[in-house]
């Protein structure tokens, strides 16, 4: 251990998860107070770069001397990293886990899937998949609802699902694999097992698609990959498991936490309603509070990086916590007050640097729908147990909740 | 005020779009387009100003 370990954090291991429903553990804000860049135990072994401050993790992020190569020794991996890592080494990549030239590439062949453009053309559909799913709450025989089952998952997959040209019918396969997988507590050789068979039927979805091509992102990405010649299914799977993994529980988790969050707050849910061009902002706001995606942001410093006081040596493991960063309050004053009028715009709950959300103006405008459409058709909208009984997800590597039942 | 955007960082995350409609731009591929490169009123100004610091690949900058 060096200097730079709080002695009383010497046995804690990072990430901690939240214990208190909404609010960051207070040893995040411990850690950053003393040095915004500490050494610490990562869960599952190992030491490993904590880096809690705002402007530290902007830096980093942005610094392509860190790598997202996840085939490196020292790439960080809470829970079951020697089982993964050889998995990363025998797999080819998604661009989440490539640097440079290389990532650059793969991320260019989609990011016109999702501009501004494309996905304001994709709005009425997606209000008509929100409507259609609210006229089922609405329409059941028996309340409570939970709204994780009844809307919440729903409405993201069932919009990525259109978008990617993945049949919705088997939304209950690939549903319960990707929460499980997500779980920290699933076995390594589970999460093995449900990586191996979400694998198999993307690869059986793009064999079918390269015999007949339909009009979605999965088809045109293999059209534009034989046409430049870089077509290969097993780097396409990578690629479709990544976006159907990223496309599901991060929204879903968003749109749960963000009505728990609005309904503790009902002079700022009032004035939502009273105002929905204020909804953007609260959108971000939320983004902020919740920052669901704790630690996606790792990296392995490809040299000798001095930064803040401290070197990071070349080899070394880093964790961004983008929760930590979004709580810093050198940045975001009162950072423990949902404030929707605040403009957190900057926040990372997206990420930072090249590696930033794709799929992140697609999470905007779900979340802008949804939370419109909701309060204003159901205005009584409430929680159906105290917040006590509400179970979050202390245990998956996104934030949120297994269930929420509401009624009205 | 002057805009200049490098097209060969840009990643397409869109943030300067969302922040800045009038003077920021995507092509089909998602890459950033200025509609603009020369900003007057003050408002516009702001505007790319946050949009300079929100682009995460850093493409955007202030030129004078």
């Amino acid at each position: 251990m060096t200097d730079t370990t709080a002695p009383d954090l010497a046995d804690t291991e990072f990430p901690i998860g939240r214990t208190c429903p909404f609010a960051a553990p207070a040893e995040y804000g411990q850690l950053r107070d003393r040095a915004p860049i500490s050494k610490v135990n990562l869960v599952g072994g190992g030491e490993v770069w904590w880096v809690s401050g705002y402007e530290e993790a902007r830096t980093i992020l942005v610094d392509r001397r860190f790598s997202s190569d996840r085939r490196h020794d020292n790439f960080p991996m809470p829970n079951g990293g020697p089982t993964f890592r050889a998995r990363a080494r025998r797999q080819p990549p998604s661009m989440i886990g490539l640097d440079g030239a290389a990532h650059s590439a793969e991320r260019r062949a989609l990011i016109g899937e999702f501009t501004v453009r494309r996905l304001t053309a994709l709005q009425p559909r997606i209000q008509a998949i929100v409507d259609e799913f609210i006229d089922g709450m609405l329409a059941a025989d028996q309340r409570p609802v939970d709204l994780v089952k009844a809307l919440s998952l729903p409405v993201p997959s069932l919009v990525i699902c259109e978008m990617l040209g993945v049949p919705y019918a088997d939304h209950e396969f690939f549903q319960d694999r990707t929460t499980a997988l997500l779980r920290r507590t699933t076995a390594p050789q589970d999460r093995e097992r449900y990586m191996d068979e979400l694998r198999g039927y993307l690869a059986d979805l793009i064999r079918r698609k390269v015999a007949e091509p339909t009009d979605d992102l999965f088809s045109r990405q293999i059209t534009r990959r034989r046409d430049d010649g870089t077509f290969d299914e097993v780097s396409l799977v990578s690629m479709a498991f990544l976006l159907l993994l990223a496309g599901h529980e991060t929204t879903a988790n968003m749109i749960s936490l963000s009505v728990i969050g609005l309904l503790e707050k009902p002079d700022q849910l009032a004035s939502l309603r009273a105002d929905p061009t204020r909804i953007p902002l609260a959108v971000e706001e939320l983004l902020r509070y919740f920052t669901v995606v704790e630690t996606a942001t790792s990296r392995v410093a490809t040299e000798d990086v001095e930064i803040s006081g401290v070197t990071i040596r070349a080899h070394d493991g880093i964790v961004v916590s983008g929760l930590s960063a979004d709580w810093d309050p050198d940045v975001f004053e009162n950072p423990e007050e949902l404030d929707i009028e605040r403009g957190a715009r900057h926040h990372i709950a997206f990420g930072y640097g090249p590696h930033q959300c794709l799929g992140q103006n697609l999470a905007r405008l779900e979340l802008e729908i949804v939370l419109e459409t909701l309060f204003r058709r159901i205005p009584t909208l409430r929680l159906a147990v105290p917040m006590d009984d509400v179970v979050f997800r202390t245990d998956a590597g996104i934030y949120g909740v297994y269930e929420l039942p509401v009624t009205w | 005020m002057r805009i200049s955007a490098n097209t060969d960082v840009c990643v397409g995350a869109g943030q300067c779009v969302l922040t800045g409609p009038g003077v920021f731009d995507q092509d089909d591929d998602g890459v950033v387009v200025l509609v603009t490169d020369q900003l007057d009123d003050e408002a516009a100004v702001a505007r790319a100003r946050i949009a300079v610091d929100l682009c995460p690949s850093r493409a955007l900058s202030v030129v004078d």
